[in-house]
């Protein structure tokens, strides 16, 4: 099935089986393997990517279910090397150690800020309810969540 | 050559973002599922649904005949390859032939049966479903305790009593403090089996490069050069014809710290398709076929006077090994041995382990790996003994505690305690929390049968992991610090950090010590052809031994940059400060890029000096480092529901000298949150039948955001004198610390229940029970 | 990881839709329990009809006095309705008590009803409001209660080729005071023990009770003995306790890993009373 698609500004025309999962086009076809696959069952969120505005796991769509959607994922944030808010925080707080789930952490944080500019500690720890870190205790996350919606309101 | 402006600016003990960082909040970094090679092929691992079972047949012509399928593999044709190492030797282990793919029979649910490869993933796993395998089903065992039984199902036909080794250990007099003692408590704990979960499963890539005869093997790996020798060997292959890359690695907690099957298995297939494969784990296989770790059933005795004074300790642990032994299997038990007396004063013990096969996945090295065990056992049973002797848990701790003019202190285990001062985090940690306040809040709570806890857990392990003799592999490490003619700085660390941020530390380090800024210095790490032989990244080790051996590497740079800066300054006394050799005398300098090109122009040399600017150092640590801290937890107790509430979390650890606070506090909450996950809600559970029941992310239950506490994270500082820098490690601190002071927490709200001991995770229906059962 | 091979369909039209399920092909709404098992490989349908293609599907709207929500509207869209918020925010507040943000951003109000997860959040909210359920196919369309729709565990009385279509619920006033109150999985999030409790008061007295129970059993239940042995009190903390004792009796609870059969009634019994308590301080 043809199905075309925007990711990060750039357009997509793809011939795909049904079963082709969104994230394996995002790696696979797009090349963009910024975006991890954590987990089968839709609950460590290093998938996460923005489509249509809103965090959806990419591990939980079939490509085909995206047809004509528009996809940011981790490689579309920073614009002309300049990083975006979130994820300079993450880099200043010391928000990720591995590095495995920080694209999705990062991608579940801006959804965060979008939807509470000034979030308090239990909104942000709420908006990552769906993303697991193994490394971090989270503490550092909430504190580059906190740090990019203070920087991003100025 | 010009007068010199000093540089002063330095790095060490400054909370300065990491150097790794860029790439990976970019999604730029290469994960090994990340590598795509021309001709790339895809392996899928069939699996044994079963925890036991003889195999009587395998047809896998329907997979061989699917589409896109390359070949299938079994046991049969990998017969030729060796057997997954155990790196432990130690007197009546009993050894299972360990083959990469199941030959007659599997031993636990997950054991690989075949191998399909395809040209795509997905072709790959239709493929699986069409291996016929005739499993003949045996009964299984999953329980250490119940495969100890008589008439158990014996795992391993020829060795009917389960039993996979056994170890003793005695220290001092232990009769004579049990014969002495006033009061005796005992308590069986468990250390429940968890799965370790690092974000990234297991992976590997292998290509071999038939006309070079050079394999090339990506894996996901916290130890690529023993990987390189062990895989190598097992292949039949030279070690130098193999090249091993630990690209980056999402997070290990010494779940990566080890040799698998697949990863000889890959390198197998590579040289038979004559094309790169790729094997990535998924989760439900990282889940039923990556080590776990714990797997403890402890029994302790403890012997103490009427005052508190701790005489003796017993343990006799029973250790849950899984089907197999895998590298480290057998080891990690006795460190908790090493670990059991904890940072009290007695010098008698006695421990007694046995080991014991069961129809699971192995057990092996999980952050702590042993001394969390011991940890839990020991600080458990003080608060035990001091509800016994109806003492206060934080009085009979510091009425235990080795003082602080006994160190170097020789511990009952055979270790040398490197330096401490035990009473100080937990002096500060009870003022931090507010304990003389808390503990009269406490009473009144209980007059209105409200429950809430006050937990202390005052931990020490053992790091920087360690002395050769006392390893099984080598426990030194190695770095070479090299500039190149232009001046620009490269570190080569035997390390191989995966998340803990070596990258910067080193180039700390390496700053400071010549004095140029972090963008002039490289950190490299994980591959075996660019990076000299190293041991690799656990056992809180990859600073303490492996910076260690950066800096000693710099302190030979250091010297040959003096002689060749004398030599340029045609002086004979200068200095190496700011990035600069300075002639004490007239003050004239030259700087480090100077010094590097005339190196290697070599028109002219010091006298007995070769060219260029290189150091390698191997360097074996004398003795381990000690750690040591105190963490409370305070927690509230839904009375109707059972659920258990952290109020406060105070962790005051003392890891001696702190390089880069931001990453050691980074390093606290992850390993609290590992503590707190086996304290509340991790377990690996198999059922009577070998069937791993939590063996995806829908059923076990990990620390999320939303459940994780504030943690309060605060430092003494007692430097090691293992090592120059000081440092002691904090990679495994909060791990170690954390779980007792949940439980002691949990146990003290309900005491006035008369409650003395639960075991974890503290699900909410076990407090219910305990609440339901005493009401 | 890897779903079996399957034929995808996204239908222009609703009528599109039907036709091709009343020839076999599966509803595909968010997919958020689907697709994880289709990659598990625990299914392997053979045609998905995308449902979530339907614009048509999507809407949350107030005709005729009641509130008509499409059968593709999201978890979110339905947390973050002004208009349920204001009239119906029973729902809103279960539905921010599903899952997660990303599940809840491609969730779907018709999915997670028609593949009644007897753990899943809504259908205690859904008893407790009595909503109704447009259920259409090719040939015919009919609307069921609650306690009809419900059969057993991820059983509904759908018949093949027939989807959800909409979700009917009833305005509540502000003399209605509601709740939803959960005992998470912590692994999964979804409900060991989740009650909806709604409450009217007049003059002093309620008036009228509706509490669903889910996670306890097979299926979400209205627990009517609670319900009727509240009703005409004052509310008093010892009226919600005698009522509340009553949400679990002779309800066959289920029992696994995470929670044992008593634990879960005994849960039951605490979430109504906390959650009747709750509905009962919110009435204006």
């Amino acid at each position: 099935m043809n199905i075309n698609l925007t990711i990060n500004g750039k357009s997509y025309s793809q011939d795909v089986e049904p079963r082709l999962l969104l994230i394996h086009f995002l790696r696979d076809i797009a090349g963009l393997t910024g975006t991890h696959m954590g987990c089968e069952t839709s609950l460590c969120g290093a998938c996460t990517v923005e489509l249509n505005g809103k965090a959806i796991k990419s591990c939980t769509m079939f490509a085909v279910q995206a047809n004509g959607a528009e996809i940011v994922t981790v490689e579309g944030l920073a614009n002309d090397g300049k990083l975006d808010p979130v994820q300079e925080a993450f880099w200043n707080e010391h928000g990720l150690q591995c590095g495995f789930c920080t694209p999705g952490m990062i991608m579940a944080s801006k959804q965060i800020i979008d939807r509470h500019p000034s979030p308090t500690e239990e909104e942000i720890r709420h908006g990552l309810e769906g993303n697991v870190c193994r490394c971090t205790g989270y503490q550092h996350i909430v504190n580059a969540v906190k740090a990019a919606a203070a920087g991003a309101g100025k | 050559m010009a007068t010199t402006t000093v540089k002063t600016e330095t790095f060490v003990g400054k909370r300065i973002r990491r150097r790794e960082d860029p790439r990976l909040i970019t999604g730029t970094a290469t994960y090994v599922e990340d590598i795509q090679m021309p001709g790339m092929h895809y392996a899928m691992i069939l699996r044994s649904p079963h925890a036991a079972a003889r195999i009587r047949s395998i047809n896998t012509k329907p997979a061989e005949a699917a589409p896109g399928v390359v070949c299938v593999f079994t046991g049969k044709d990998t017969k030729g390859v060796g057997v997954v190492p155990c790196g432990v030797a130690m007197p009546d282990l009993r050894v299972p032939q360990h083959t990469i793919l199941a030959t007659d029979r599997v031993y636990f649910v997950g054991h690989p049966v075949a191998v399909v490869v395809a040209r795509d993933r997905y072709l790959a796993r239709d493929a699986a479903d069409l291996i016929e395998v005739d499993y003949e089903v045996l009964p299984a065992v999953a329980d250490p305790e119940k495969a100890l039984a008589k008439g158990a199902p014996a795992v391993h036909p020829q060795w009917p009593d389960n039993i996979a080794f056994t170890y003793h250990q005695d220290g001092g007099n232990i009769d004579k403090a049990f014969a002495e003692a006033d009061v005796v408590v005992k308590q069986r704990i468990v250390s429940q089996r968890l799965v370790p979960m690092a974000m990234e499963t297991r992976g590997v890539v292998a290509e071999w490069r038939g006309a070079d005869r050079q394999l090339n093997l990506y894996t996901s790996t916290q130890i690529p050069h023993l990987v390189r020798t062990l895989v190598a060997g097992m292949l039949g292959l030279e070690e130098n014809r193999m090249r091993v890359i630990a690209p980056e690695v999402g997070g290990g907690f010494g779940s990566k710290l080890n040799v698998y099957a697949e990863e000889a298995l890959m390198g197998f297939v590579s040289t038979r398709i004559q094309k790169p494969v790729k094997w990535i784990e998924s989760r439900r296989e990282n889940f039923t076929c990556t080590i776990h770790g714990r797997g403890h059933v402890d029994y302790y005795e403890v012997a103490a006077k009427r005052d508190g004074t701790i005489l003796g300790i017993k343990l006799k642990l029973i250790q849950d090994v899984g089907a197999y032994h895998q590298l480290l299997t057998p080891l990690i038990p006795q460190l908790s041995v090493l670990m059991m007396p904890g940072i009290y004063n007695t010098q008698n013990i006695r421990a007694d382990i046995v080991g014991v096969f069961t129809n699971c996945v192995p057990t092996d090295a999980y952050r702590g790996a042993g001394r969390p065990e011991a940890t839990h056992g020991i600080e458990r049973m003080v608060d035990v003994l001091a509800a016994e002797l109806k003492m206060d848990p934080a009085e009979i701790r510091f009425k235990n505690f080795v003082t602080k003019d006994k160190f170097p202190y020789a511990t009952a285990t055979g270790l040398m305690y490197d330096s401490g001062d035990y009473a100080a985090p937990l002096r500060k940690a009870l003022d931090l929390v507010g304990y003389v306040k808390l503990r009269l809040e406490q009473a009144d709570l209980r007059k209105q049968r409200k429950y809430m806890g006050i937990g202390i857990s005052t931990y020490g392990e053992i790091c920087a992991i360690g002395p050769s003799p006392a390893t099984p592999a080598g426990g030194w490490e190695s770095a070479t610090v090299k500039i190149d003619p232009t001046g620009k700085v490269t570190i080569l660390t035997g390390t191989c950090p995966h998340g803990q941020g070596e990258e910067t530390t080193f180039a700390q380090i390496a700053a400071d010590e010549l004095g140029v800024g972090l963008d002039d210095i490289l950190v490299i790490r994980g591959d075996t052809a660019v990076v000299q032989y190293g041991i690799g990244t656990f056992g809180s080790r990859a600073t303490a031994v492996g910076g260690t051996a950066v800096y000693y590497a710099l302190q030979d740079l250091k010297a040959k940059i003096k002689k060749f800066g004398a030599m340029l300054l045609e002086s004979d006394d200068v200095t190496l400060i700011g990035g600069q050799v300075v002639d004490n005398k007239t003050g004239k300098s030259t700087t480090l890029q100077e010094i590097a090109r005339a190196s290697y122009r070599a028109l002219k040399l010091p006298p007995n000096t070769e060219p260029g600017l290189i150091a390698t150092r191997f360097w074996e640590p004398p003795n381990f480092t000690f750690p040591f801290g105190a963490h409370i937890v305070v927690t509230d107790i839904d009375g109707e529901t059972g659920q258990i509430k952290i109020r406060r979390y105070v962790a005051v650890d003392d890891c001696g000298n702190i390089l880069n606070p931001l990453i050691v506090d980074g390093q606290v909450h992850g390993g609290v949150a590992q503590g707190l996950g086996q304290a509340l809600w991790e377990q690996a559970v198999y059922d009577d039948d070998g069937q791993l029941t939590t063996g995806e992310l829908m059923d076990y239950a990990l620390p999320r955001a939303h459940l994780m506490p504030w943690i309060e994270s605060h430092h003494t500082c007692t430097p090691s004198p293992v090592n120059p820098l000081g440092v002691k490690g904090v990679g495994e601190a909060g791990t170690i610390g954390c779980s007792p002071a949940v439980v002691n927490s949990v146990v003290d709200a309900l005491a006035p229940l008369g409650v003395r001991h639960i075991d974890m995770p503290l699900t909410p229906e076990k407090i219910w029970k305990v609440l339901a059962a005493k009401h | 990881m890897f779903a079996q091979k399957f034929e995808y369909t996204a239908p222009k039209t609703l009528d599109e839709a039907l036709h091709l399920l009343a020839n076999g092909a599966k509803p595909l709404a968010g997919g958020m329990s689907l697709i994880p098992m289709m990659k598990l490989r625990l299914a392997a349908p053979e045609h998905l009809v995308d449902l979530r293609a339907l614009k048509d599907l999507n809407y949350i709207r107030e005709a005729g006095g009641q509130l008509h929500i499409g059968a593709t509207a999201s978890h979110y869209d339905i947390e973050s309705s002004a208009l349920l918020r204001q009239k119906c925010p029973l729902l809103t507040e279960t539905a921010a008590a599903i899952g997660d943000v990303q599940v809840r951003n491609l969730g779907t109000i018709g999915g997670s009803v028609a593949h009644a997860d007897p753990a899943a959040d809504y259908p205690a909210a859904l008893q407790a409001l009595e909503a109704k359920f447009v259920l259409r196919s090719e040939k015919s369309e009919r609307t069921l209660s609650a306690a009809d729709l419900f059969v057993d565990a991820l059983t509904t009385a759908l018949q093949p080729g027939e989807i959800l279509s909409e979700v009917i619920v009833p305005i509540d006033d502000t003399r209605t005071g509601t709740s939803y109150l959960k005992m998470a999985q912590p692994a999964s999030g979804f409900a060991i023990v989740g009650v909806a409790a709604r409450v009217r008061q007049n003059a002093g007295k309620i008036s009228f009770v509706r509490i669903g129970v889910t996670g306890l059993s097979n299926r979400a239940y209205r627990a009517t003995a609670a319900e009727k042995a509240l009703e005409g009190k004052t509310g008093s903390a010892a009226d919600i306790q005698s009522a509340a004792a009553l949400v679990a009796r002779g309800v066959d609870a289920n029992s696994d890993l995470h929670a044992s059969a008593d634990y879960r009634k005994h849960l039951a019994v605490v979430h109504a009373a906390r959650a009747l308590k709750t509905a009962l301080s919110r009435i204006a």
